[in-house]
Order: C-alpha cells, then structure tokens, then sequence
C-alpha cells in the first residue's frame, strides 16, 4: 500500500520537475537585461533549485544535472556565496520537516562541494514546509515545494 | 469576617509582590484572594468525579454591584464565568430567562427556593464593588443548592483592568470544588499567528489568554517564528526564531521582552521543550543527516546531547516526572514515538500503527501522551493518544491536517491546529485554526484568533 502510493508520487513527482524546469529554468540562451553571475541569471540560465521524492533527501538524476550547471556557474562566478535552502511539502509536521529539509540542504550542498564549490562559499538552513512556493494542497504543488533552492548571498 | 491562609491564599500573595516590582505588559496582572465565612471544608455534596458525566447544571447570576459600573462589572464578571464553564463540556449554565429572582440576594444566603425550580444544582453568588483607585473587590460564594450549603466563599481584590483574571480564577475554584480536579481557566496560551498568502506568510509569536481574549502579538514578524512553548513556572517563553537567517530556539522573557538564543550547537536548533523544573529546555539540534536530541540550561551553560542516532530525533518532551523523554524519530526507517530515559539511552520504540507518528507531548498527568499520526492508509492526519507503554491508543481528531497537540494544565483538554485544504494551483480555501477537545474525544470546538493561527502551547496555572 505505502509502496504503491509512494510510486505514484515520485511519478508525479518527476512530470511536476520536469514541468517546472521548463517553466523557470529554460536553460540555453541568455535572457536580456540579465545581470550575468546575478541571481536572476542562475534562476533564468541555471536553475536554482532541485526536487525531492516523498519523504527523501537523495538528490535525483535530474537534480544532479541541475548541481553540475550550478557547480560549473560557480567556479565561472568565483566571487558568489550562495545560501542553500531545503524545503518540504505540507504534508508533515513542522518540526519534523525543519530536520528533513536540512537534510536535503546538506545533500544539496554535499553534491556540489563533490562538484569543487568550496564548502566556505555555502551555507544551508532548512525552512520546513514554511515556504511553499507553491500554494496548492495537491501532488504537483507537493513535488515543487520539496526542493534545496540555491540563491546568491 | 475570618481569613484562612490557605496554600492558594499565600500564592497569590507572593504573585502580588512579583507583580509589584515589575510592570509588565505581557505578564497576567496579580489577584489577591481572601476567604470569606461560612466556607465548609468537603461539604460539596455534588460528587462527580470521574471521566465521562453528565454536565453539572449550574445558575451563574449577575455579581452585581452598588452603582453602575460596579453593577456592569458583576455582569461582565458573570458572563466570562459563565462562558468558560459552558466552553469546558461539564457544566451547563442555566439560562438566566429560567432564574425566579433575577438580582442579587439580600444578605449572604440565598433564598434556595428560587433556585431548585431552575434545575440548577449549583449556584454562584457574589457582589462586585469597585473602589478607589481603580481597583474592584469581588465577593464571591458557591452553594449546594439540594443540601443549602456553601461549598466555598473568597473575596478577590485586584484592579478593575484585571476583572478578567477575577472571573478566570472563580471559574476554576467552581471547576475544582465540583469536579475534584483543578480547572484550566486562568491560563493563557502562545501561538504563531500568520498573516498573508502561503507563499509569502508573516508569522509571528503571540500570546492570548485561553478563553481567546486579551490577544498580544509578541514579535513584528520581521522573521519566521515558531513552536513556541510556556515555562512550567514563569513568564517565559521558548520558541524558534529564524533571526538573521541564523535558525534558533530563544528564550522570550515576557517580563522584559528580551530574547536570548538557547545554547550554542553551531547548527539549526529546533522543537524546544521545557523540563519540568523549567531549569533546562530539551530540543533538537541538526546535525549532518539528520537532528540530535540535546538538554542545556537557560542560561546557556549545561549542553548535553542526549541522542546520537545518526538519524532525525526530534520533538523531545519530557514525562512529568522528569524521569523519562518521549521523541520522534525515523532511525527505523518511518517516522515513530520513542520512549527513553531522562539522560538519553535505552530508547524503546512504543508507537506500532500504520503510518507516522511525530509531536508526542506527555500529560502533566503522566498518564497518556498526545501525538500527530499520519501518511498511513487515510490520508487524513489525526490527534491521538496512548499510554507512556504504547497501549490504549486512541485517535481524537482527525482531518486534512491536524497537527500539534499541547494539554491543557490539568491534563483533560488538549489544544492543537487544524489546516482546511486549499483549492487549486492558488490554494483557495486554506485556513488554520486553534481547536480544543477534550481527551474523551469530545467537545472539540475552534479557539477563536484574530488570525490564521498555529502551534499552541498552554501555560501552567498562573497563579
């Protein structure tokens, strides 16, 4: 039964990331008017964030190719310290969730200090389910809210 | 007129002086309390003890007073008792459309007559008197109607900003001496308020008394707030602060407002709890994968980890006789209740259901722990309780998300929150509320706030 629901999670899950990495994080060309090494080019050009299965904190495949870009943006952008921030979805305590969304900071920040970012340009915190950003009370709004979202400090 | 010093009397008295030297916005307003005649030692012929009864029909009329603001006191006075008993499940005040005499009675005893036809087996009578410089006295008596006797008489003296406390204060000297178990009417209770859509939520430490008046916000909402939680024993508070973007438990002394950071662990700390001599907070520090359970005293010094499990701990409470720790953790795969002792070590699992259980908080009673369940076979979230050996669970409450429970003082209501499910991409719909519910299961009722509002914690009786 748990193992079932789960599966049917991660699948919605995937589709959600997939959607989402579509929506914000187009990748390829530069957009106009965007400062280059800012935050807005890592959104626009990077992707700031990576996703999480139910209840998990292994950065996926999709996210390792995201965290391969952020690594290689930045050693381009030498100078940047970056902030990882790990988030949950709704659907777990607050107090709870504040440990697993440490958690997938740390695995986060983990596979980029693999990756060669210095450990001394990263800090992490975990916000919990406490910043949603997205506001459903569904699967898809769920599989965007799990997520360890990089942002220059 | 005869005073007896009884242990209440001399409590509050010491509140008196506390108060006195420290003007505090926050902190309740001292009562003084004084014994009146004619109060009977055990006469209370009411004899109700016991978990499930019939509510106790009670006649609460008007306290009143001399002149019209005394007067308009007494009915104020009358209505916050009133309410409070109604609220609690185990009274039912009469309607004062039923009452035969309508005013105060002549003289100090009641003419019994008029109240049996009510079917009130319980009457409360007093007189209100404000005097100079702006303080009240309330005198205030409650009868065995059947037999005609007082079961109790205090005159209570504060100033008449403070009315509120008078009436919170008789409300549960009439819960005790009817019921045998001390009320929970003088209490206040924390919470986070939140304001704003969710994806840009202020949330902010507040502060109300039980019956949901006299709401202060604590903190600007300048950072994220949360879980705060009373001291056992002052005007305290510990609670989560993401100030400077640095994740802390702080102590919020309610008296000066200062907030000081709890221990130093180099990492996130989280869900605190006091230990129950207030002495020492238990909470949880994150640490690599996962969070340790670590104790430090209130000024900072004493830090000890009590867990080391490489998995997450979290959630600690300890059980009212500081012998024991209940907490959360995942270290055999799904999230369940542990049970360990005070100095960590000899962890036993004691929660089985489907599912995950988080939040154990034990009853001041020591017999039952409350707790969130959820992600089983419903995908409801439910309150629960079991006993401290994992048997006799029972499931309160439950809904699309129920989370939190913290019992009232006395150990027979537990407050929690309760999130309705959004609609759509946007979430539509979303609330958060405080409920109530007695550990029976019944009676639960939402706790009005000016706000969306979560994470409740109860204070211990004030006085």
């Amino acid at each position: 039964m748990n193992t079932k629901i789960l599966g049917a999670f991660a699948a919605v899950a995937l589709l959600a990331a997939c959607a989402q990495q579509a929506d914000t994080t187009a990748g390829g060309g530069d957009k106009k008017g965007i400062v280059p090494g800012s935050q807005e080019d890592l959104v626009a050009n990077v992707g700031d964030r990576v996703f999480f299965d139910l209840n998990k904190s292994a950065v996926r495949t999709d996210g390792k190719a995201t965290l391969d870009k952020q690594a290689a943006w930045l050693k381009q952008y030498a100078s940047n310290n970056v902030q990882v921030a790990g988030n949950c979805d709704e659907r777990g305590t607050t107090e709870f969730n504040l440990a697993l969304g440490q958690r997938r900071a740390n695995a986060a920040a983990a596979y980029l200090k693999a990756k060669g970012v210095a450990a001394t340009r990263m800090t992490t915190i975990s916000y919990g389910k406490d910043r949603p950003t997205a506001m459903g009370s569904n699967e898809q709004a769920w599989a965007q809210n799990r997520n360890a979202t990089t942002s220059v400090r | 007129m005869i005073f007896l010093p009884s242990p209440g009397f001399r409590r509050r008295e010491m509140l008196v002086s506390a108060a006195s030297a420290l003007m505090v916005a926050a902190s309740p307003e001292a009562v003084r309390a004084q014994a009146l005649n004619g109060a009977s030692g055990n006469s209370a012929a009411i004899d109700v003890a016991g978990a499930r009864v019939e509510p106790i029909p009670i006649a609460i009329p008007d306290l009143g007073g001399s002149d019209g603001a005394s007067a308009q006191l007494g009915r104020d006075i009358a209505g916050v008792i009133t309410a409070d008993l109604a609220r609690s499940g185990l009274f039912r005040t009469i309607d004062p459309a039923a009452f035969i005499q309508s005013g105060p009675s002549r003289g100090d005893t009641p003419n019994f007559n008029n109240w049996k036809p009510t079917g009130a087996k319980a009457l409360v009578t007093g007189r209100t008197e404000a005097q100079g410089g702006g303080q009240v006295r309330v005198e205030f008596r409650l009868w065995d109607i059947l037999p005609g006797a007082q079961i109790q008489g205090t005159a209570y003296t504060t100033s008449q900003a403070n009315w509120r406390r008078i009436a919170h204060i008789m409300a549960d000297v009439i819960y005790e001496r009817l019921l045998g178990e001390k009320g929970y009417f003088d209490t206040r209770v924390v919470y986070i308020g939140a304001t704003g859509p969710r994806d840009r939520r202020s949330k902010r430490l507040a502060i109300m008394d039980q019956d949901s008046e006299n709401n202060r916000f604590l903190t600007d909402g300048s950072w994220l707030v949360l879980t705060p939680r009373f001291h056992p024993t002052q005007d305290k508070i510990a609670f989560m602060s993401y100030a400077n973007n640095r994740p802390r438990v702080y102590l919020f002394d309610l008296g000066s407002g200062r907030q000081t950071v709890l221990g130093d662990f180099g990492g996130m700390t989280f869900a605190p709890r006091f230990a129950p001599d207030g002495g020492s907070v238990v909470m949880a520090v994150a640490n690599g994968g996962g969070s340790d359970i670590v104790r430090t005293g209130l000024s900072g010094g004493g830090g000890r980890k009590l867990t080391d499990s490489g998995a997450i701990d979290v959630s600690p409470c300890f059980s009212p006789d500081s012998t024991q720790i209940a907490f959360a953790s995942d270290r055999g795969g799904d999230q369940q209740i542990y049970v360990m002792g005070a100095d960590g070590g000899g962890a036993k699992r004691i929660s089985f259901g489907s599912g995950k259980y988080a939040t154990p908080v034990w009853s001041p009673r020591g017999d039952l722990i409350a707790f969130t369940r959820y992600g089983g076979d419903e995908s409801d979230f439910t309150i629960g309780v079991m006993h401290p050996d994992g048997t006799g669970e029972r499931i309160l409450s439950s809904g699309w998300l129920v989370e939190g429970p913290t019992f009232a003082p006395n150990g027979r209501v537990l407050m929690f929150w309760r999130e309705t499910r959004g609609q759509g991409s946007r979430g539509v719909g979303f609330s958060s509320r405080l409920v109530s519910i007695d550990i029976t299961g019944f009676n639960e009722r939402v706790v009005p706030t000016a706000t969306d509002a979560s994470d409740p914690a109860w204070s211990p009786l004030i006085a």
